[in-house]
């Protein structure tokens, strides 16, 4: 299955991608996705802990199977609004 | 209205969109830059958005307030890219026939913004920049494993 993943923020500024497709095999979840990312991009394992996901616009759990065609968006912590 | 956009703000716009006859009262929460955080001095902020998921999101935001809340209208703007001191990055406006709940409703959803909605600030000052990391989003609990 093909997928498009988003990267925002710092997560964008440590790989220097917005956007990027992977390439998995069926049956592959979230997990699976987040550690073919890594291999490609070392500089987000550092930001894994505090990383959410979510799948075509919903935040999902890290166990959440994939399927063909779905965006995947990699959440750092939110900080919108003004100065908390 | 849920807008995610790199135009300045207006907050009439929000409160226009809110108000109903049969309100007494509109809420509206500016989120403006300051010119200082943690000591240092601020020159800028620059936000960065999802904004298809953003306005999910305050759409969310929007209807946990109407469970809470009689509530008529509810807006929320934010405003990506580059910001200078003073400009505003966040509207929320929430009308309600009186101003109690309009202003809880409003103080709730600006806390929720701030938990939920995937939009980030970077805060760029006198020789370095950061991106702010704010709440971990509450991610769902795994689904019960299948047959």
């Amino acid at each position: 299955m093909r997928l498009t993943v988003k990267l925002f923020a710092v997560l964008h500024q440590v790989t220097g991608v917005r956007e990027t497709a992977v390439d998995l095999p069926d049956g592959a979840t979230v997990r699976d996705l987040a550690r073919a990312l890594w291999e490609r991009y070392p500089g987000l394992r550092e930001h894994a802990r505090t990383t959410a996901y979510a799948v075509n616009a919903e935040y999902v759990p890290d166990s959440h199977p994939l399927h063909d065609g779905d965006e995947v968006a990699l959440i750092p912590p939110v900080s919108g609004g003004a100065h908390v | 209205m849920f807008e995610v956009t790199p135009q300045p703000l207006d907050p009439q716009r929000a409160v226009a969109a809110v108000r109903r006859d049969r309100d007494g009262a509109v809420a509206l929460f500016l989120g403006v830059v300051r010119d200082h955080n943690q000591g240092r001095r601020v020159l800028y902020l620059e936000y960065d958005a999802y904004p298809a998921m953003a306005v999910r999101k305050m759409e969310e935001v929007a209807a946990e307030v109407r469970a809470r809340w009689p509530v008529d209208g509810v807006a929320i703007l934010h405003r990506t890219g580059r910001l200078e001191i003073g400009e505003a990055s966040l509207v929320v406006a929430v009308s309600s026939p009186h101003r109690k709940e309009a202003f809880e409703a409003c103080a709730y959803a600006v806390d929720r913004v701030k938990q939920i909605v995937p939009i980030w600030k970077k805060e760029v000052w006198e020789g370095g920049e950061e991106w702010i990391e704010g709440s971990l989003v509450p991610v769902p609990e795994a689904a019960e494993p299948g047959p």
